[in-house]
């Protein structure tokens, strides 16, 4: 996990998250980072879907947060670190929230655990009443 | 109001998708297109989404709700035009649509619903 928080910075967008309206900002914005680091078709596909379940996720249980997105580097790789912060109510079980098709608000569970595929390092930090924090980190295909 | 346009062609609605969909915008088309399926007694729905370069749960799950909705109001639904690295994503993130028929462009979806449907 520190491994993909000691990330060289090179540079940083951060977007609030509150409405449906800021999803469809997040994933542009996500996109134009991607094509920045020289991401294939695919890889752009990949993480700006991620960014749309997490950005989601922010919104809808989170209560509404913000995003920082950064092109990172790590020694020769380049690539997108995303980080969605909220102050909600944080989330009980983690392990539970990560499976495939569980959810408490009626979607199909696919947020967490299919954002956590599409991307090459996922974090997750969350306790009661604290909020929570992801972290995700695309790299670009060498 | 936004809302995405739905046209009519004989027995059949067409949809194409052209804007980045909030979520709201999407559960409107989704209540949209089941009330015009019975309005216009429709036998197909023809959704093109050619120009959606993101499909993610939320807009995958308003697909497969369509198709199911439309199904049980006797018409059948076809989704064309999905570009590959949507479809490469899609699979990835834990989507198949299961139940959603698919073609690959507008003509053959047509053809699909030509084919599936009686007069």
């Amino acid at each position: 996990m520190a491994a993909i928080m000691d990330l060289r910075v090179e540079r940083k967008a951060q977007l609030d998250l509150r409405g449906g309206e800021d999803v469809v900002r997040l994933r542009q914005a996500v996109r134009e980072h991607a094509v920045a680091v020289g991401f294939s078709l695919v890889d752009q596909t990949k993480i700006v879907t991620a960014a749309s379940e997490l950005g989601r996720n922010t919104i809808q249980y989170g209560g509404g947060g913000k995003v920082e997105i950064t092109i990172v580097t790590d020694g020769a790789r380049r690539g997108v670190r995303l980080e969605f912060t909220d102050e909600g109510p944080g989330i009980a079980d983690l392990k539970l929230a990560m499976q495939d098709g569980f959810t408490t608000g009626g979607g199909l569970g696919l947020g967490l655990s299919g954002a956590k595929r599409l991307s090459d390092a996922f974090d997750i930090e969350s306790s009661p009443g604290k909020g929570t924090r992801v972290v995700i980190v695309r790299w670009k295909a060498r | 109001m936004e809302r995405i346009p739905i046209l009519r062609m004989g027995r059949f609605l067409l949809v194409t998708i052209q804007v980045d969909m909030h979520d709201q915008l999407a559960l409107t088309l989704q209540d949209d297109l089941t009330e015009r399926i019975v309005a216009d007694r429709a036998k197909g729905v023809l959704i093109d989404i050619s120009s959606l370069d993101v499909v993610d749960s939320f807009i995958g799950r308003m697909i497969s709700n369509i198709a199911g909705m439309s199904r049980v109001l006797d018409a059948q639904t076809v989704v064309v035009g999905m570009r590959p690295a949507v479809a490469i994503t899609l699979v990835e993130l834990g989507l198949d649509l299961a139940g959603v028929r698919t073609a690959l462009n507008v003509e053959k979806g047509m053809a699909l619903l030509q084919g599936s449907t009686v007069a």
